[in-house]
């Protein structure tokens, strides 16, 4: 069976859920071959068995963290070199996406983005998309060299499927262009122990309605009852009320959770742009006439101020 | 020394409009208003800033894409870029991303420059990966996603915001360069801008001034075939109730019938 290379996000070894994701489809059209680049590959690898991975490669020097991006795609270009993979499946993050697009550079390969499902076909994978603000879907496939795909979080539930997993060290030789660009100094974001807002499975997010950053961590607390993510509007943000990395739509993030709670979002074509692809959507907000209430499964017309905290309430006692 | 910087941007269809697809699954951009994307105003007004702050710059303005696309070049210039490069070409149509970025390159080689600056992603196709293969075809150094950037010292420097981390990035001159909307509100033109926007050179390229062969770009050249696109359904009207006091409890109500509680 052809073999699928699959890049590995993670955090010193703590592998991110799109990446389980990712082998789950993976598996879809081969045998997946993980690659592991820096720090935690010992703490990673039996999660990444556990999900199917045949191989490991494995690949730890500072240039991937020291510099952006190209120490990356040199490690990734070894690694296709090595196993000659049906497909390359990258997750759809920022950096995945340029590491992808330096990959198709280099190894003369078509590549699509933003997958959101992957399946086998005839002619090699066939990716659906969805574009024009979800207003249409797409099947695609690359016509020549070897498919490099990005996909979305919450593109599919992950499966344990165990596997070898076998670990392998993998050689690479960094191009002159590796050390390009140096990262000087990096500042962790400070973690609000809310789920990563592109990965999580319910997005509670606040816009204009919510008049006031003092208000926020009433959406906060919406979201934490829920177990969420929060997001935020783009008009929230501009105005300084919630940080720019939890801004919703076409200039900010796209997300697609199961579940996505609008609280005082009118709901402008670039907000819907970036979550119409959510399963089921709610909207609460004072304006019968928002044109979010165009896309939900369930709205409530009326003032967020009193509907959020009775609806937060009611969570928690029904959670208990 | 003058330092010479170009500004990539697209032409796209506004968003607000009805897109659909044409009959060959590209683009339909017959019915749709287009504009320079939104995203690229900020490349645009960065590229200012970097060229008021060196002692001598030239900014030259570049885009890919049919006649209107003149438009976008047109704002960009009243906005105060220098010049603009159009490259124009039949044979483009169809063009994919890695298509478009090997345009590029050979555009911004024929060009000269010290600094390439374009948006994040464009609106439209919103892949973000053309400002990377760019730099990739060109061999220079990618610093991407900035909300600040500056120049001096023949080095550019910039903080790139991710989800883990904030980072701040260094690379020396020649380099790519890609800026979000965080990056600084990008100006009006002045009537006065417009008014000289009127007089400055528009320079038209076509593939054989690339040295670019018609198969190498264009729906024939794309290395990715978009074989259906369907329509979704609008979505089926949601339950809309008013709230009268037990709005939040009907909500839970719902989402605990959805299985969310």
């Amino acid at each position: 069976m052809a073999e699928v290379l699959v890049y590995v996000d993670h955090v010193d070894g703590a592998v991110r859920k799109p990446t389980l994701e990712l082998l789950t489809l993976a598996r879809r059209i081969g045998e997946p071959v993980a690659v592991h680049l820096g720090a935690g590959a010992d703490a990673a690898a039996p999660v990444l068995a556990e999900y199917g991975a045949v191989k490991v490669l494995t690949a730890d020097a500072p240039e991937f963290a020291d510099y952006l991006v190209v120490p990356k795609v040199d490690a990734l270009a070894a690694a296709y070199k090595a196993v000659s993979p049906a497909a390359v499946l990258v997750p759809s993050s920022a950096e995945g996406k340029e590491i992808a697009a330096r990959l198709a550079v280099r190894i003369g390969s078509g590549i699509i983005t933003d997958a959101v499902d992957l399946e086998a076909g005839d002619e090699g994978p066939v990716a659906t998309q969805s574009v024009f603000a979800a207003s249409y879907s797409t099947k695609s496939r690359v016509t020549t060299g070897t498919p490099v795909i990005t996909v979305k979080p919450n593109s599919a539930a992950p499966e344990a499927a165990p596997a070898a997993g076998t670990v392998e060290q993998l050689a690479v030789s960094f191009g002159e262009l590796s050390t390009g660009t140096k990262v000087v100094s990096r500042t962790p974001r400070e973690s609000t122990g809310r789920p990563e807002l592109t990965e999580a499975a319910i997005v509670v997010s606040g816009g204009r309605g919510v008049n006031g950053a003092e208000n926020f961590p009433l959406i906060e607390a919406l979201a934490d009852s829920l177990g969420a993510a929060v997001g935020a509007s783009r008009a929230a943000v501009d105005a300084g009320w919630y940080p720019h990395t939890n801004q919703v739509g076409q200039t900010g993030k796209a997300v697609s959770p199961q579940l996505y709670i609008a609280a005082g979002i009118s709901g402008a074509i670039q907000h819907r742009a970036g979550m119409q692809t959510s399963k089921t959507i709610v909207a609460i907000n004072k304006d019968a006439e928002a044109p979010i209430f165009e896309l939900v499964d369930y709205g409530v017309v009326g003032d967020l101020f009193e509907v959020v905290p009775q609806l937060t309430d009611e969570v928690k006692s029904r959670k208990g | 020394m003058s330092l010479r910087i170009v500004v990539c941007v697209k032409y796209v269809p506004d968003a607000t409009g009805d897109r659909h697809f044409a009959e060959d699954l590209t683009v339909d951009r017959d019915d749709v208003d287009g504009l320079l994307s939104e995203l690229d105003e900020y490349a645009v007004e960065q590229a200012l800033q970097i060229a008021d702050e060196a002692d001598d710059a030239e900014i030259t303005v570049l885009t890919v894409g049919p006649e209107d696309a003149k438009d976008a070049l047109r704002k960009a210039l009243s906005m105060g870029a220098d010049k603009a490069v159009h490259v124009e070409d039949d044979d483009l149509h169809g063009t994919d991303a890695l298509g478009t970025s090997l345009v590029l390159a050979k555009a911004i080689e024929h060009v000269g420059y010290d600094l390439v600056i374009s948006g994040m992603a464009s609106t439209d196709g919103g892949m973000g990966v053309v400002p990377a293969m760019v730099a990739e075809r060109l061999g220079v150094p990618q610093v991407t996603l900035l909300s600040e950037v500056a120049v001096a010292d023949g080095k550019v420097t910039g903080r790139r915001d991710g989800d883990a981390a904030s980072e701040q990035l260094e690379a020396s001159l020649p380099a790519v360069v890609s800026v979000t909307d965080q990056s600084g509100e990008a100006r009006y033109p002045s009537f006065k801008g417009i008014m000289a926007a009127k007089k400055k050179p528009v320079e038209s390229l076509d593939l054989s001034d690339l040295g670019l062969e018609a198969d190498e770009v264009g729906l024939d050249g794309a290395w990715t075939k978009v074989d259906e696109a369907t329509e979704r359904p609008a979505r089926t009207a949601g339950t809309i109730v008013k709230d009268e006091g037990e709005g939040g409890k009907q909500l839970a109500e719902f989402l605990a019938g959805q299985k969310f509680i």
